[in-house]
């Protein structure tokens, strides 16, 4: 679904990614597991056309997305819930909704996701008409996450959703993640929470200072010695 | 009596720098930008109704349309031409750039038409309604009914369409709004474009009241606008109704009461009053973030 050949970003003088390549199958959950700066968002905003790659090609199905302008992304099936959630604070839970369906011409369709999404996520149903920079930190996550499910995407980019959640709230969003893939929406994800990323993941990539240094399956990673050390603590 | 009358004249002057505070405010909002060439297209839309009344013979409705209509096309091209290739840069540059703009218009306007004052034709018959003893002329009654109509108008726009939400979301987190999908460029220009359609409308309501055309003619009301807009808490709409108001009256009050020479300094006076005891303007929002 998601094919990513030798890509390359670089912050002016810096190179951040160096040359990766990975994939994103039909229906996986991928997890892209990494220390602070290791490039893992610089990574999502290159594929979501946020940063322009310095080299290589990102290809969703039979599109080239680097050739195409990023706000023509989300319609072509790939959305993404950014790091920090990014909501906007000065909408209602609605409105930031209403506008994750933006590029969706189908009022019905669109009406339907929004049930969707409140099936999912029903704390959103009760603070519809709040502002969105009212809710609390989980909930903020949740709108992020249902606010790119409104575009009914066939793959689902999320960057760091448990980071600066409370453990009882990070359970909730990791199962969330797991059903939105049973529904039928492929996952990458990004992570900082190795362990909990792993668990769900059935392939996982680890990136270190802009290289790939290992994947494998989910538990494989896991298990391994190497990342036990450096991500599992021990 | 003269209170009210007076009261009522600084909310025509006050509707006017309201409209134009606007185009400011918009622009700030979406794009993170003074314009200062607004002023300046305030000018051009009063040499195109100047001509197209004068000039044509064309009604007055018609002329404010046609004004209206090449103010968008140069609001936009202003945008496109001058501000769009410097989305990257930092924000002097641009500020520059604005008066670079804004001078350019000035004399591309003096080279064109001379720098002669040409004596806008009377649009508004005189006379108004009586009340009282208390007269208030047509030309405030249509510019405050003007206002409020662009203001509901605007309002409904911005708060219940999909571009206007949109709009917001452009201003709130550009990223973010490129991730659902929206093209931030083409609500730059929609921006520019509301803003520039606007100060025709002010420009012809200026005219009416101030009947002289000339080449630097949107350069004050530009900058009191702008004052407005800060004074109102620039980035936010009804900050701009507000502020332009509250201007028109306090500069009116001023010129009254005190001293016409003193009106300018007085205004500003006040502008530099409430920055300091509330600096994001009265109407102003600091957004917090949450983590």
């Amino acid at each position: 679904m998601l094919k990513i050949t030798d890509l390359k970003v670089s912050y002016g003088m810096i190179e951040a990614i160096k040359g990766i390549s990975f994939e994103v199958g039909d229906g996986e959950i991928v997890t892209l597991i990494g220390a602070n700066g290791a490039g893992k968002t610089t990574t999502m905003h290159a594929i979501s056309g946020l940063l322009k790659p310095a080299g290589g090609g990102i290809m969703l199905g039979d599109t080239e997305l680097t050739k195409i302008p990023s706000h023509r992304i989300v319609s072509m099936g790939l959305a993404q819930v950014p790091e920090g959630r990014r909501v906007f604070a000065l909408q209602t839970v609605e409105e930031n909704l209403t506008l994750g369906a933006y590029t969706r011409k189908d009022k019905a369709g669109i009406a339907g996701s929004m049930e969707k999404v409140f099936e999912l996520f029903p704390r959103l149903k009760e603070r519809r008409k709040q502002m969105a920079g009212t809710l609390s930190g989980g909930e903020q996550q949740m709108l992020a996450m249902g606010r790119a499910l409104m575009a009914e995407p066939s793959i689902l980019l999320l960057d760091e959703p448990s980071m600066g959640l409370s453990p009882l709230l990070v359970s909730e969003i990791f199962h969330i993640i797991v059903e939105i893939n049973k529904n039928g929406t492929t996952i990458l994800l990004v992570e900082q929470n190795a362990k909990r990323a792993l668990a769900i993941a059935d392939r996982a990539y680890v990136l270190e200072t802009g290289l790939i240094t290992l994947s494998g399956t989910g538990e494989e990673l896991a298990n391994d010695e190497r990342v036990k050390k450096a991500y599992l603590g021990g | 009596m003269d209170f009210l009358s007076y009261l009522i004249n600084g909310l025509g002057l006050g509707s006017v720098y309201a409209i134009i505070a606007l185009g400011y405010t918009m622009v700030y909002g979406i794009a993170k930008m003074l314009n200062f060439a607004h002023g300046d297209v305030i000018m051009i839309g009063a040499y195109v109704a100047f001509f197209s009344i004068g000039d044509l013979g064309l009604p007055v409705i018609p002329s404010v349309l046609l004004s209206m209509a090449v103010c968008t096309v140069l609001g936009v091209l202003i945008e496109r031409l001058a501000y769009k290739p410097l989305r990257a840069a930092s924000a002097l540059s641009v500020l520059i750039t604005a008066i670079g703009v804004s001078y350019f218009l000035q004399n591309a306007a003096q080279l064109l038409w001379s720098s002669s004052t040409k004596v806008f034709p009377t649009i508004v018959s005189a006379g108004g309604i009586s009340w009282n003893g208390l007269t208030v002329s047509w030309l405030t009654l249509i510019t405050i009914g003007t206002c409020i109509v662009v203001m509901i108008c605007l309002t409904l726009f911005i708060n219940h369409t999909k571009t206007g939400r949109a709009m917001r979301a452009c201003s709130e987190d550009k990223g973010a709004s490129v991730l659902m999908g929206i093209n931030v460029n083409k609500m730059i220009s929609i921006t520019f474009a509301i803003g520039s359609g606007l100060a025709a409308i002010a420009s012809v309501l200026l005219c009416a009241a101030y009947p002289s055309v000339y080449p630097t003619l949107g350069a004050m009301p530009g900058i009191k606008a702008f004052t407005a807009a800060v004074f109102g808490g620039i980035g936010s709409i009804p900050g701009a109704f507000l502020g332009g108001l509250l201007l028109g009256v306090i500069e009116i009050f001023a010129k009254a009461y005190i001293s016409t020479q003193l009106s300018d300094a007085i205004v500003f006076a006040v502008l530099i009053l409430v920055l300091l005891i509330k600096p994001t303007g009265l109407l102003g929002k600091r957004i917090r973030e949450k983590v």
